[in-house]
């Protein structure tokens, strides 16, 4: 343990929380934007969006789902970890998950490539061809997704860091709101995704 | 000197059970899709959508075990959203 003076130590874990709150509210902002954009363009075009929904593989996103909520699960685990003062676990809880996120998004490339081999991505020539609903229904599944897939990566980054500093002892049982922020930025991940997966995948 | 910061510890038997009722609804809302409910499924969906979410927000990110202050502003961001779709549709519906 560290017992050297933290007397001039500055520190405000309230305000780094609220911070990162207010911060994942400008997400959440962000992608709510894009969910009335798909709710308007879904409200216009139904059947286009029905159609273009059935090439959209279920068992991917509900594989993906169950992926993403479980990792949740993991790094809401390593904050409890931490508390216990159980280094070993907590780095192996973050650990596993940014495997799933690794997994998650090997699915992601398979996904798309799929879709990219079938001609199927914004601008091609097979899409140019279908009706206006399908080609928005498309562009909003790129967009949408990719912007997803994008907080992913940044969210390994973020917890790869907070791994890093776990190792160095310098977030410990009683410092430790740079792991629950990042934990809070791993669950909007998940919250979006939680949207997202019936949106796109669950059209009948 | 130790600063006196959350104090509450969630178990992890608390978070299985928490991922066990978010696999649960998401398996739910894939088996509503194949039947065939019409207009229905789209509701059942979003329903169950947001259960999860409300699950996630309050187990998973703490906000049952936070100051209420964090409760309230999520809240009113919702809310915010909430309207702005209201208002949205209010627009393309009576144009």
């Amino acid at each position: 343990m560290s017992n050297h003076a933290h007397i001039d130590e500055h520190r405000d874990d309230e305000g780094a929380k609220t911070g990162m709150w207010i911060f994942i509210f400008t997400e959440l902002i962000l992608f709510g934007g894009l969910f009335i954009v798909y709710s308007v363009y879904r409200y216009l075009n139904p059947a286009a969006f029905h159609l273009a929904a059935e090439e959209l593989d279920t068992f991917i996103g509900t594989v993906n789902t169950v992926i993403l909520l479980t990792s949740s699960m993991t790094i809401a685990m390593s904050v409890s970890a931490i508390q216990y003062q159980n280094k070993k676990l907590t780095l192996i809880l973050m650990g596993v998950t940014i495997l799933l996120a690794v997994v998650f998004m090997v699915n992601k490339y398979f996904e798309w490539s799929g879709k990219i081999a079938h001609g199927i991505y914004p601008g091609s020539p097979t899409l140019m061809e279908a009706s206006q609903g399908e080609i928005l229904f498309f562009g909003l599944y790129y967009a949408m997704t990719g912007l997803h897939a994008i907080h992913i990566i940044i969210g390994v980054a973020f917890i790869a860091y907070v791994m890093r500093l776990v190792v160095k002892d310098e977030v410990q049982h009683d410092n430790f709101t740079i792991l629950e922020n990042s934990g809070l930025y791993w669950h909007l991940v998940d919250l979006i995704w939680i949207f997202l997966f019936p949106l796109f995948y669950l059209i009948t | 000197m130790e600063k006196e910061q959350h104090t509450h510890i969630v178990k992890y038997k608390t978070y299985v059970f928490v991922l066990i009722a978010l696999l649960l609804m998401t398996f739910t809302s894939v088996a509503i899709t194949s039947l065939n409910l019409g207009p229905y499924t789209v509701s059942a969906a979003l329903l169950l959508a947001g259960s999860k979410s409300l699950l996630v927000l309050l187990i998973f990110m703490h906000l049952k075990f936070d100051k209420k202050f964090y409760s309230i502003m999520v809240g009113g961001v919702f809310l915010l959203f909430a309207s702005v779709i209201f208002i949205t549709f209010l627009d393309y519906l009576y144009r």
